[in-house]
């Protein structure tokens, strides 16, 4: 464990970074739950070395054991710290999509948003979704007991 | 003023209670709100026809500058009359046009007093900001009275149009007060009005965009079709809103501007076209309804043209007519659409067609309709003949927008006696029409209002008196509001318009070809419906072009964006040439190469577990680089996250398939991990950029300093999270505490609220009945099918658990001084907590812990939240920290910093976390095998046409 105070970054950690990120956003970019997963662990193990990259190496920021000046920076460790327990919380959350998804499909696998594609297919068609608002005026209303609606009043009129 | 509008507020919160008490007779007692602002307003009477002004200041928003200023001038004493006389007598008037027991009767009396109380706070508003909180007040209750019959379409359709079409209108008058705000240096009016404006630009678009808003609430070409369409409502509310209160708004809003305003560029020419057009348009339009209400509706927008002309004009003979005009209006067609709701309400249609010989035998009704309407028309000695009289002779040097209001006023005749006939009138070839009894409370409050026409026509000297000052504001009128000027082309002008009208009506059957021809290409109606179709279209193309459904997709495009633009911007800080270390202990080297290793191989791994276990191996070399790092709570934190999370990794990995199914797509494989190297590479230069970055001092220099002086304790790290930084952890708790919750509801198809798992009373393992006084290592053991039992396992189990819950304490207590903390004590019991599960199954679990992981959840952030709001109210900051000694019997001298409590909460909430985890995927997943009978799928795979 080194005790002298070091400023700026050292070249492993950044190594380590890059390795990391890299492999994740693979993982990431993959349709398994699983493996998307392990690639949100793999960037947030890079992303807490990158956060603390940003501050000074050096003894255990516990006062008294060793000369302030030559502490590791703090403030990085308290953000990473929050930061790991976050991602276990999020890692179950991931984890319980997961298993959902298998239990209502037999797989974790991640598809298409059906209701997207739809629109898709709409936009494609050119067409308009049958049950907006907007596709249909007052006119088509089944339960219309009331007096005509005011858009073709007998006779029509201008505005 | 302020308490008015208390008033109406606590109105209309009792008004669902009262209505639920006694029925429709409820809107009696909320006339009374509506009827104290009209009695308030009318005691101000002789301060204001002084001309002085009623100021009210209450404090409000001091960072923005927004008091709460209530002004009242002539125009808004005018206003605050309309909306609390009509408001009260709308109120009477519904408590018997609804039936007892109505659906939404509740809903609709509370909101119609509401709206009230905004339309006050909106003629009241000094500051212009407030009055755009009236005028979207009144925009928002609108919409829920026109939709008053939420079953019903064509009503949602209308509601929706009104609140569309206005608030479109009062956001670009938002933009345009907050311009004019800007360029006056004040939103309050008085202070504007009373300082000379400079000119310009800015100044002319602001007018613009508040003509806008102003013009769209009126329903003013090419606004107007909103109003028509809100005849969906019930009468009372078009009675209310459409012809005497929210209409006028608009109205209201030029009168208020105009005395200022009018000289600007564009002002006159957009209200005079705008408004002469919507006069003659509508008049036309009225003259073809069959309906009463339409007809009258039409004519609302007619009428509403005709003050907009007259409001707008900014000359004094011209804005002391349209004071009068918009009184009289106000007036005539709130009694005339009361007048049509009796006629609906008695014989059951408000069709031309269908009505004949009303007149004979609803005679009072007839009565008042004829005064109402003999008002609309100009008739003397009427006040709505006085007004246009007034309206007229103020534009006699206007030749072309008087001849316009000449021909709208021709046809407003025209459409007067249109409705008398068609309401009261014996036709030829219809069936007499028999109308039910009506009541006095359904007469009264329209005959009051016809009634004061009659009045006010006669006292026409003392309403000039009172409206005078407010034409003053332009100047000196040289007009007064009289019956009787003498022989003036005004009067010739009223005596035509009556004759005209009266021949246009009387030649009607001649001329209804002419009428059903002449009619614009595009009404307002279909060209809103064009417009909104239009939009559905393009937000279709706009989703279609960019929403694909594929997560891959949308994930590789953010990625990219990160490469492209910040990835550009760290170029050119040329990253390369700030100074690195190559390492600050070789150690680092090779922990690093372990963890490269490891997280390549995890990439390729064709195994869930081998993928999850390198994974780990990561994980496990960071925990060893913070050591190397000489961050030892992130390490312990690192150690126990890691082992944790492998520990749920393998409950829901015993349920997943063995491996990944395979992709063989190479192509995309190698986009991926091109993607994933750019972004590898951006990343890192980017720290490095950060690193070097650094200007100022580090702001964390001080916290060694400020952990022991404010927090009392010696780990900076721990101090930092739960003293100086103690907000963000408790973000992060609720961050955690929503994760726990949405883990839970993710699995558990029941509610996890219910009896928990306990432990059957009797159980009777599968080898038969075990003599009971042998020792029972886990009684939660007994559960477990024998294969799955390990007495080993079990018995290490309940040697251990304990000494790690005590081991979590420890660390709890000791984190303020040494390494440790909330995190690091909640994570150990986690860790005790899944190896007791492990060795006894879902019943061992509740064994261990017999309370429901919400409620740690709970207890853990109430405790927190709890320490902050203590020292709150023990006079410091919220989550300040202090110490407390004391002096035990046994003990002796104890020392204890607050902060303790906060971080006892921090460890509650992982332990809750923990908790929900190890009872969702853990004990809930083991019920869905057992129910499954061993494959524990859900009830939608092996189903023909679900699943694989």
């Amino acid at each position: 464990m080194r005790t002298a105070g070091v400023e700026g970054p050292t070249l492993v950690l950044i190594l380590a970074v890059a390795v990391l990120v890299t492999t994740g956003v693979t993982l990431l970019l993959e349709r398994s739950l699983t493996r998307i997963l392990l690639g949100v662990i793999l960037i947030g193990n890079g992303v807490n070395l990158l956060i603390l990259v940003g501050g000074r190496a050096g003894g255990a920021p516990v006062v008294g054991t060793g000369p302030i000046e030559q502490m590791s920076d703090p403030l990085p460790q308290a953000m990473v710290l929050t930061a790991i327990v976050i991602t276990f919380g999020f890692t179950a959350f991931l984890l319980a999509v997961a298993y959902r998804s298998w239990y209502l499909t037999g797989n974790d696998e991640v598809q298409d948003d059906v209701e997207d594609r739809q629109v898709v297919q709409l936009a494609a068609r050119n067409e308009l979704p049958a049950a907006d608002l907007g596709g249909e005026g007052p006119d088509s209303d089944p339960e219309q007991v009331d007096p005509p609606p005011p858009r073709h009043p007998p006779g029509g009129g201008p505005r | 003023m302020l308490a008015l509008l208390i008033l109406h507020l606590l109105a209309a919160l009792v008004a669902p209670l009262l209505v639920r008490w006694w029925g429709p007779r409820a809107c009696w007692p909320l006339a009374l709100a509506p009827a104290a602002a009209f009695g308030w307003a009318l005691l101000r009477t002789p301060q204001v026809r002084d001309g002085a002004t009623v100021v009210e200041t209450y404090h409000w928003i001091g960072q923005l500058g927004l008091d709460l200023t209530f002004r009242l001038t002539t125009l808004s004493w005018l206003m605050t009359l309309l909306v609390g006389g009509v408001g009260a007598l709308v109120l009477i008037y519904c408590s018997r046009y609804f039936e007892p027991g109505s659906i939404g009767l509740a809903r609709f009396a509370g909101v119609l007093v509401a709206f009230a109380g905004a339309m006050l706070v909106l003629v009241l508003a000094d500051d212009l900001l407030l009055l755009y909180v009236g005028w979207e007040l009144t925009t928002v209750f609108s919409y829920l009275l026109i939709g008053h019959s939420t079953e019903r379409r064509t009503s949602r359709w209308a509601a929706a149009q009104a609140l569309i079409v206005t608030t479109l209108g009062g956001l670009a008058m938002l933009v345009g007060v907050l311009m004019l705000g800007a360029h006056a240096g004040s939103y309050r009016w008085s202070e504007i009005s009373a300082a000379p404006l400079p000119g310009g630009a800015s100044l002319v678009v602001a007018v613009l965009l508040i003509l806008a808003g102003a013009l769209s609430k009126s329903a003013i070409i090419p606004f107007s079709s909103w109003l028509p369409a809100a005849m969906a409502a019930p009468t009372p509310v078009s009675a209310y809103l459409h012809a005497a209160a929210m209409v006028k708004a608009g109205v209201y809003l030029i009168g208020l501007v105009a005395p200022v305003l009018a000289t600007v560029g564009p002002w006159r020419p957009v209200v005079f076209a705008a408004g002469v057009a919507t006069m003659v348009l509508g008049g036309w339009a009225a003259l073809r309804q069959t309906d009463l209400k339409l007809l009258l509706a039409y004519g609302t927008v007619s009428q509403l043209g005709l003050l907009v002309v007259a409001t707008g004009a900014g000359s004094p003979d011209a804005a002391l007519a349209a004071a009068a005009m918009l009184l009289a209006h106000a007036a005539f067609k709130a009694a005339l659409f009361l007048v049509v709701g009796v006629v609906d309400h008695t014989t059951g249609t408000r069709e031309v067609d269908r009505l004949s010989g009303l007149g004979r035998r609803a005679p009072v009704l007839c009565t008042v309709a004829v005064l109402a309407a003999a008002s609309m028309a100009g008739v003397p000695p009427l006040i709505g003949f006085v007004a246009k009289e007034a309206i007229f002779a103020a534009f006699t040097d206007r030749p072309v927008v008087l001849a316009g209001l000449v021909l709208g006023t021709v046809l407003t005749v025209a459409y007067s006696i249109r409705f008398l006939w068609g309401a009261f009138a014996t036709k030829p070839g219809v069936a007499s029409t028999e109308p039910a009894a009506s009541n006095l409370p359904m007469l009264v409050p329209p005959a009051l209002l016809a009634g004061f026409g009659l009045v006010a026509g006669a006292l026409a000297g003392g309403l000039d008196d009172l409206l005078r000052p407010y034409a003053e504001l332009f100047g000196s009128p040289g007009e007064h509001l009289a019956l009787w000027h003498g022989l003036t082309p005004a009067l010739g002008l009223s005596a035509l318009a009556l004759v005209g009208g009266g021949l246009l009506f009387a030649w009607r059957g001649p001329l209804a070809p002419a009428l059903a021809r002449l009619r614009a290409p595009i009404d307002g109606q279909q060209g809103y419906e064009r417009l909104v179709r239009r939009f559905d279209w393009l937000a279709i193309e706009v989703t279609g072009a960019t929403q694909r459904g594929s997560l891959p997709l949308y994930l590789g495009t953010i990625l990219l964006v990160l490469v492209a633009v910040p990835g550009t911007a760290m170029v050119t800080a040329h990253p390369w040439r700030s100074w690195v270390a190559i390492w600050d202990t070789p150690l680092q080297l090779v922990v690093v190469a372990v963890v490269a290793v490891a997280a390549v191989l995890a990439v390729g791994a064709r195994r869930r577990l081998t993928a999850m276990l390198l994974t780990g191996v990561t994980g496990y070399g960071s925990a060893m680089l913070f050591v190397l790092y000489g961050a030892p709570d992130l390490a312990l934190t690192q150690f126990l996250v890691e082992t944790a999370t492998i520990a749920v990794f393998v409950l829901v990995l015993r349920r997943l398939p063995d491996r990944f199914s395979d992709r063989p797509l190479r192509r995309d494989r190698w986009i991926r991990r091109g993607i994933g190297v750019a972004a590898g590479v951006v990343v890192a230069g980017l720290a490095l950029t950060a690193a070097a970055a650094r200007q100022a001092p580090a702001d964390s220099l001080a916290f060694p300093d400020l952990a022991v002086s404010e927090g009392h304790g010696r780990n900076v790290v721990n101090v930092t999270l739960v003293d100086i930084r103690a907000w963000d952890t408790m973000g992060e708790l609720s961050v955690l505490v929503v994760a726990a919750t949405g883990v839970a509801s993710l699995v558990f198809q029941r509610s996890r609220t219910g009896p928990r798992p306990r432990r059957p009373e009797r159980v009777r393992p599968p080898e038969g009945p075990r003599p009971p006084q042998r020792p029972v290592w886990l009684r939660g053991g007994a559960t477990l099918r024998h294969q799955q039992r390990s007495i080993v396992f079990e018995v290490v189990t309940r040697l251990l658990f304990h000494t790690l819950v005590l081991f979590s304490f420890f660390l709890l207590l000791s984190g303020h001084n040494a390494p440790g903390g909330g995190f690091a004590g909640g994570l150990v019991v986690s860790l005790a907590l899944a190896v007791r599960y492990l060795a006894g199954g879902r019943y061992e679990l509740a064994e261990a812990m017999p309370v429901s992981a919400g409620a740690v959840l709970g207890a853990g952030l109430a405790v927190a939240v709890g320490t902050g709001v203590v020292a709150l109210v023990a006079g410091g900051a919220v989550l300040e920290s202090t110490t407390i000694s004391a002096t035990l019997p046994v003990v002796g001298q104890v020392y204890l910093v607050t902060s303790v409590f906060f971080d006892v909460g921090v460890y509650l909430v992982v332990v809750g976390l923990s908790l929900d985890i190890l009872r969702s995927l853990g004990a809930e997943v083991d019920r869905h095998i057992e129910a499954a009978g061993g494959s524990g799928r859900g009830p939608l795979v092996g189903r023909s046409g679900s699943g694989p």
